[in-house]
């Protein structure tokens, strides 16, 4: 293949045999899963075994899956349903404020509502300060949301360590991990981490769009956002979208085998990139945390002086696809509000692109994308200096 | 089946030209309405357009926007005999609402051969829709409703309202002219006034990437999607014009540069009108507004070429000409922000009283011919219909 897709934080490339996977089950499964004849019963068993393929990949028991949407459904459900549900106990709700838009806008929504919500801020590298955490915990303290992987700059958060501290200052306050840029290429661990929620997507794991779920530790207490026939345990109403679901389970089940052998690929591709980077002797520069301390999928890099939108056109006329952090229009500068959490200077909001990576990208693609970016930052370069 | 009758403004018609207007306006009526279940009918002095009640609503919408139109009514069709036309306007008067209880009957008799005068046809009426309706009286100033009347040559028809049309000359019967379409509010408002005053137009379309977005293009392709509406087939061209930035950009004062990038823009646009026999240009200059449209720059941009240059917009304030694109659906599209060609160049400081010498001389530094060649092999076509 001619050109690299790096921009598999925002979608990847569905794999080929969760397509056909999807299209047999659209053709034959269209019952409705909750039909008490027989073409409902077999779409309910499709279903089943997809839950039974999500839930081996995160370690959970399959009753626990609430299929949704996708990542900023489970995100909304986890977050709005678990506020409003324990509105009683506490209105205080925490989370960074470098998270995914679909967890910073339900929290700007709920405080609307009349809940408190406090943003805890992040150091350079995507870090936030156990210690303040420790002292924004409450006992009106009802929900901290933190993310996993961070999906602009790939800090890994150390949710280990964030869920003792929640535990152990308000055993009741809810734990919500988004985990849509980690699950089934991380490894992910519900129990060490304390988690009570967890949001996952289909569609960056090479499944299709339009399907996700999230963890619901048994026993949490959570409103539901949509209301009607009672499917997903009455917390996701809905007729279910069948061939979606199937696209999913095999997707992670694909994606979460082998999980080791992938991170060392990741972490080889990133590498290599880098390197190549280095060797052509152009201004750049690494924004968030020491590229081998974050995620071994996602690099964010800033280029002095160049227009991020420019450089990222330039590289789409060599078939390279990468994604501006920021959006860089002369009339309607809108930063990414990650790159500037993380204190990031002017100059570099809007000179930033990530690259990200999937397990279909191979070291003729990042050494080709490499290349093409120094090309492509020598050429503007030339012009606007 | 519905029949709604087609006025145009035949007062200022004369002569040979009338035949020739009333063809082209046949084939725009025809051309809009294509893909309806429609026929259209020429008659002397009107058109009738005979459809389905089903697409009735559908097609006064696209009456109001073919100009030469001066009002369309509805009408309801009876055969040439008084009995019937007396029983039809009870039909009619029937159906109001209680509070349209004042009228007037305005008969208009063009077959002399019905034994009945426009005067006797107003009194029969009348006098038929006050004997059957006692509530109603006659009032001959500002009435609730007016019943109109006229006598063709093989029916009747009874109509209750004129619905306005756009007025303007037929697209089509006033020469061909070239717009150029940049994206922004002004330029569709100046084609769309082009189109009102019976020209006929295809848009060119300047583009820089990887300067600019592909969504740019995007954006054209909906505003002409907008336009066509007002005519039926719309030729767009993309140029681009990244090449002759890079000149420009290297070999000419950065101050002069959007003056020197319209100069070449105009004298691109010539060698397009020649191609496609257009006989003029179309931009959506207004005076003032930026540094780019001041006197002094208007005049030293518009003498690269020799065309004959129309700026439809030139005595209109920005409000009205937001208004023109509300009205005519562009303004949504238009302020999407992306990029055009110009915004990403823009100097500090522009030039905004441009000396002919000064602007001739730096072009002097230009391969123009071999720019103007380079940029005319980029052009590509595509019909909007």
């Amino acid at each position: 293949m001619k050109g690299a897709y790096l921009d598999n934080s925002a979608t990847t490339p569905p794999h080929p045999e969760v397509l056909d996977l999807m299209s047999r089950v659209q053709e034959q499964f269209f019952g409705n899963p909750s039909a008490i004849h027989y073409k409902g019963i077999e779409a309910k068993r499709i279903i089943t075994a997809a839950r039974r393929q999500v839930a081996n990949v995160l370690g959970v028991r399959e009753q626990e899956i609430i299929f949704t949407s996708g990542g900023t459904e489970a995100n909304n459900l986890a977050i709005c349903g678990a506020a409003r549900r324990n509105r009683k106990r506490g209105d205080h709700l925490v989370t960074t404020a470098f998270e995914h838009h679909s967890t910073i806008n339900c929290f700007r929504y709920l405080e609307k509502e009349g809940f408190r919500a406090s943003y805890l801020p992040v150091d350079a590298s995507g870090m936030i300060d156990l210690e303040m955490l420790q002292h924004e915990i409450g006992p009106a303290t009802t929900l901290v949301s933190i993310i996993h992987v961070n999906n602009e700059i790939g800090t890994i958060l150390p949710l280990t360590a964030i869920g003792r501290i929640i535990k152990t200052k308000n055993p009741r306050t809810l734990f919500h991990v988004d985990a849509v840029q980690s699950f089934a290429r991380l490894t992910l661990d519900p129990e060490g981490w304390q988690a009570d929620l967890i949001s996952c997507s289909s569609h960056k794991i090479h499944g299709p769009k339009g399907a996700g779920c999230l963890w619901v530790k048994r026993g949490t207490p959570l409103d539901p956002l949509l209301h009607g026939g009672g499917q997903e345990a009455g917390l996701r109403s809905g007729t279910e979208n069948t061939a979606a679901l199937a696209g999913f389970g095999l997707a992670a089940r694909i994606s979460g085998s082998a999980q080791g052998k992938k991170e060392t690929a990741f972490v080889t591709l990133k590498r290599t990139f880098l390197k190549r980077l280095e060797e052509s002797g152009i201004d750049f520069s690494v924004n968030g945390p020491e590229p081998e301390k974050a995620a071994p999928h996602i690099i964010n890099l800033a280029f002095p002086g160049i227009k991020a939108e420019m450089l990222l056109h330039a590289l789409e006329e060599k078939q390279v696809y990468v994604s501006a952090g920021s959006a860089c229009h002369s009339r309607h500068p809108e930063p990414s509000h990650v790159l500037k959490a993380i204190g990031l200077k002017d100059d570099l909001l809007t000179g930033s692109l990530r690259f990200s990576f999937s397990i279909l990208n191979d070291l003729d693609e990042i050494t080709l994308a490499a290349k093409e970016t120094t090309d492509a930052v020598e050429y503007l370069r030339s012009l606007f200096k | 089946m519905a029949t709604i009758l087609v006025r145009y403004g035949e007062i200022a018609l004369k002569g040979k030209n009338r035949g020739q207007f009333e063809q082209q306006l046949h084939r725009n009526l025809k051309g809009a309405l294509h893909d309806l279940e429609a026929s259209v009918t020429r008659h002397r002095g009107r058109f009738s357009v005979n459809c389905p009640d089903a697409v009735l609503h559908q097609i006064t919408i696209r009456l109001g926007r073919i100009f030469g139109l001066t009002s369309f009514s509805p009408v309801y069709e009876t055969v040439l005999d008084i009995e019937a036309i007396k029983e039809k306007a009870a039909g009619i008067v029937r159906d109001l609402p209680d509070s349209k209880n004042t009228f007037k009957v305005k008969a208009r008799r063009s077959n002399k051969d019905f034994p009945y005068s426009s005067p006797e046809l107003n009194r029969i009426l009348g006098a038929h829709l006050l004997h059957s309706y006692p509530g109603l009286a006659v009032k001959i100033d500002d009435p609730s409703f007016t019943l109109e009347v006229e006598i063709g040559y093989h029916k009747a028809y009874l109509y209750l309202e004129r619905i306005s049309g756009p007025g303007g000359l037929p697209v089509g019967t006033c020469g061909r002219a070239l717009l150029l379409l940049s994206g922004g509010i002004d330029s569709p408002a100046a084609g769309w006034l082009a189109m009102k005053r019976g020209l006929s137009v295809e848009a060119v379309h300047f583009h820089s990437f990887p300067f600019t977005s592909r969504h740019s293009l995007e954006k054209v392709v909906d505003l002409c999607r907008k336009l066509v509406l007002y005519g039926y087939k719309l030729p767009l061209h993309q140029v681009s014009v990244t090449k002759i930035q890079e000149a420009l950009r290297k070999n000419c004062p950065d101050e002069l540069g959007v003056i020197l990038l319209r100069r070449m823009m105009l004298r691109l646009a010539e060698r397009l009108c020649g191609q496609r026999k257009l006989q003029a240009l179309v931009t959506g200059e207004s005076l003032g507004q930026v540094a780019s449209q001041t006197l002094e720059s208007i005049d030293v941009i518009s003498k690269a070429t020799r065309m004959l240059i129309l700026r439809p917009l030139i005595g209109f304030d920005k409000l009205e000409i937001t208004g023109i694109a509300e009205k005519i659906d562009t303004y949504q599209t238009s302020i999407l922000p992306f990029e055009d060609c110009c915004t990403l160049f823009v100097p500090g400081s522009p030039v905004t009283k441009p000396k002919l010498a000064v602007v001739e001389r730096s072009e002097q530094n230009l391969d123009l011919e071999f720019l103007l060649d380079e940029a005319m092999k980029t052009l590509e076509t595509q019909i909007i219909r």
